[in-house]
């Protein structure tokens, strides 16, 4: 009877083709470690993410007298609404922790390189469609951050020569940040982005599934096809779309493997999320800012001004160039030399843990960096602070210009013919 | 590797350490499950603050539900305006005329204890002094120059300035450092002081009325995480036995 039911299915839609070939005899390397559970994670928060902004959105009004009300009516009057509100508050800040940590898994195990650039590409784009998302949403609770947050970061735009002030009044719609900005925000935040995020995973996986996932010695686990002794084949059977065109080495099937694995990822990861939610969701005004609990007034500016944390370091490297425009192509640059390290990185060997020592000190230094620019740019500035993110500004494109170079010759230690445990 | 993730997770508190602020806050210490005090912060909200400062985002009804007092003791004794019991806590004062009597109309408090803090809201409530120079004849440390009276004059009294020489950015500059008590209040510095954290305790409530649940709902949903995650990594080590 079961069986009938999935052959009807099957004659008119590939569902156990897709099932097998991209996930219970999709070959996964078999050594991923702790590493390699963000991008299942990633995927769990979009969907929280999605579920929960849709229930926000039923008692939500999108306009400049009844935004912040609808927040506090969500949060008083609408059953288990302070739930919803919570789970996609802090899901917002939960997502750039596992992005920011998926990104540094391929960095550090040279996950971008040749055949994953695209796919590394695609990620960023991601990571661009995310930020954006995050920005329009900081908006709609209509606080006092969300308003004057919005102010600073719309008047970047401003910056641009020629057309900067046109351009901006045609992001606000006004000539200050509005209820029009707010709707068009609103419409945006909830339809067209989360549309575009939804559609470039998608991408990003496909892409994953054609070149196959790197793994943490960066060894590749598909060989030339009548390379690999039939003792050295897994046990495990492949769809015969990969096995057809390569003989694969050390890999399991995704499914039950990697399924059961990653859940023990979310409920590790459920614990400590449930826990800001339940009884932490401010994070110490790191999450939710104690001034966006007052709402947007366009007389009283904040005392100080910040965007929420996964901004930050990216808002110091703005503030520590003086000049304005300078400042916007800095920030735009340190995001698009992101997107162009499979490029930059000349090297043959993709993983950290062959790589030469220099490396290792560059890519600590990079982090060191990273999380100097976030505590900077999230806090007041002072004299030090400025001189401490310029030279931090300088260390982050340090880190690329240094990669291109050593990556060209570098020493690296020999690969093994196998994967490691 | 791990050494060095190590390390950097063991810089982070170094670097998280910001500024203090610049006024030092008393503790209030207080206690959202303390429903005795949490009705007495009520009534004093509903006699002192409620005549010039709203909590419009906040019901009578849910209030009083969430803090233990009936509903038609409340309506009876905490409602003065004859609103319905169902109605948000607001006031009728007209907010052109309030910002001409105070030079900025008077903030609104449901969220006050979110903006600020419990503690700010205390030390704030005990720290009104005698000042002349100012139009309602008081001033205060944590907010100066505050554009508000000393609403609760009667309890506590009128306190006293205590002035101390400080030292500032290489200047030596006289500062408001305490206030004393003129003891002629209808309360004792102690009892002055339980409802000042009556108060704070109460607005704590207000700005987040789900937070009592939010905890008893979030130990279960842990509980059940944990187990659920012990039988996970079973499940797991079970099947990666054909793995290794």
């Amino acid at each position: 009877m079961f069986g009938n039911i999935i052959n009807w299915i099957d004659e008119r839609i590939p569902m156990t083709r897709v099932w097998n070939m991209h996930i219970a005899q999709y070959p996964a390397p078999k050594n991923f470690n702790f590493w390699y559970f963000f991008g299942s994670l990633a995927m769990l928060v979009l969907v929280n993410q999605i579920v929960t902004g849709i229930w926000l959105t039923m008692n939500f009004v999108p306009s400049a007298e009844g935004a912040f009300a609808s927040v506090e009516y969500i949060m008083r009057d609408v059953e288990y609404g302070w739930l919803l509100r919570y789970l996609h508050s802090t899901g917002a800040s939960a997502f750039f922790v596992v992005v920011y940590l998926h990104m540094f898994r391929g960095m550090i195990y040279g996950s971008y390189q040749k055949p994953r650039e695209l796919l590394w590409l695609f990620g960023m784009f991601i990571f661009l469609a995310l930020m954006a998302e995050a920005f329009m949403g900081y908006l709609l609770p209509w606080g006092q951050m969300s308003f004057w947050g919005a102010q600073v970061i719309i008047s970047l735009f401003g910056a641009i020569p020629v057309i900067g002030d046109d351009l901006t009044l045609w992001i606000r719609g006004d000539y200050v940040i509005s209820g029009a900005t707010l709707n068009r925000f609103f419409a945006l935040h909830v339809i067209a982005l989360p549309l575009v995020l939804v559609i470039l995973v998608f991408l990003h996986i496909v892409a994953l599934h054609e070149v196959g996932s790197n793994n943490p010695d960066g060894v590749e686990i598909k060989r030339k096809k009548g390379t690999v002794a039939e003792e050295d084949k897994p046990k495990f059977k492949f769809h015969e779309y990969y096995t057809n065109k390569k003989d694969i080495v050390d890999a399991i099937p995704f499914h039950p493997y990697y399924t059961v694995k990653d859940i023990v990822g979310v409920v590790g990861f459920l614990i400590l999320f449930c826990y800001v939610v339940f009884f932490a969701p401010a994070m110490g005004g790191f999450f939710l800012e104690a001034p966006n609990f007052e709402a947007a007034n366009p007389l009283k500016t904040p005392e100080h001004i910040f965007p929420v944390w996964y901004f930050t370091p990216f808002y110091a490297i703005l503030r520590a160039i003086p000049d304005k425009l300078m400042g916007v192509i800095a920030m735009g640059a340190s995001i698009v030399v992101l997107a162009l390290l499979p490029w930059i990185d000349r090297g043959k060997v993709r993983s950290i843990r062959y790589r030469c020592g220099f490396h290792k000190l560059n890519i600590a230094q990079f982090v060191v960096t990273f999380v100097i620019l976030g505590w900077v740019g999230a806090t007041p500035q002072t004299d030090f602070k400025t001189i401490l993110s310029q030279i931090c500004t300088v260390t982050y494109f340090m880190f690329f210009v240094l990669l291109f170079f050593y990556s060209k010759n570098e020493k690296t230690k020999p690969l093994p013919e196998r994967l490691t445990k | 590797m791990k050494k060095l993730v190590i390390g950097l997770f063991a810089l982070l508190p170094t670097l998280s350490m910001a500024a203090g602020p610049a006024m030092p806050l008393q503790e209030a210490n207080i206690d959202l499950t303390d429903q005795a005090s949490l009705q007495r912060g009520a009534k004093l909200f509903m006699n002192y603050c409620l005549g010039c400062h709203q909590m419009q985002y906040q019901r009578y009804e849910r209030t009083f539900r969430d803090i233990g007092i009936p509903t038609d003791i409340g309506q009876e004794s905490l409602i003065f305006d004859g609103s319905k019991v169902g109605s948000h806590i607001k006031n009728a004062m007209d907010k052109d005329d309030a910002a001409k009597w105070f030079g900025a109309a008077p903030p609104d408090l449901t969220l006050i204890s979110r903006v600020k803090s419990p503690d700010y809201i205390y030390t704030y409530l005990k720290s009104f002094y005698k000042d002349e120079s100012r139009p309602f004849g008081v001033n205060n440390i944590v907010f100066p120059s505050v554009g508000m009276p000393h609403v609760l004059q009667e309890l506590q009294g009128l306190p006293t300035p205590v002035v101390e020489e400080v030292e500032e950015h290489g200047k030596t500059v006289t500062k408001v450092v305490a206030t004393e008590t003129d003891g002629s209040g209808e309360m004792s510095v102690d009892e002055y002081d339980q409802a000042a954290r009556d108060l704070a305790n109460f607005m704590a409530y207000v700005g987040e009325p789900s937070r009592l649940d939010s905890e008893s709902l979030g130990i279960k949903v842990i509980g059940f995480l944990i187990i659920l995650f012990i039988f996970a990594f079973l499940l797991k080590k079970e099947y990666w036995r054909d793995v290794h």
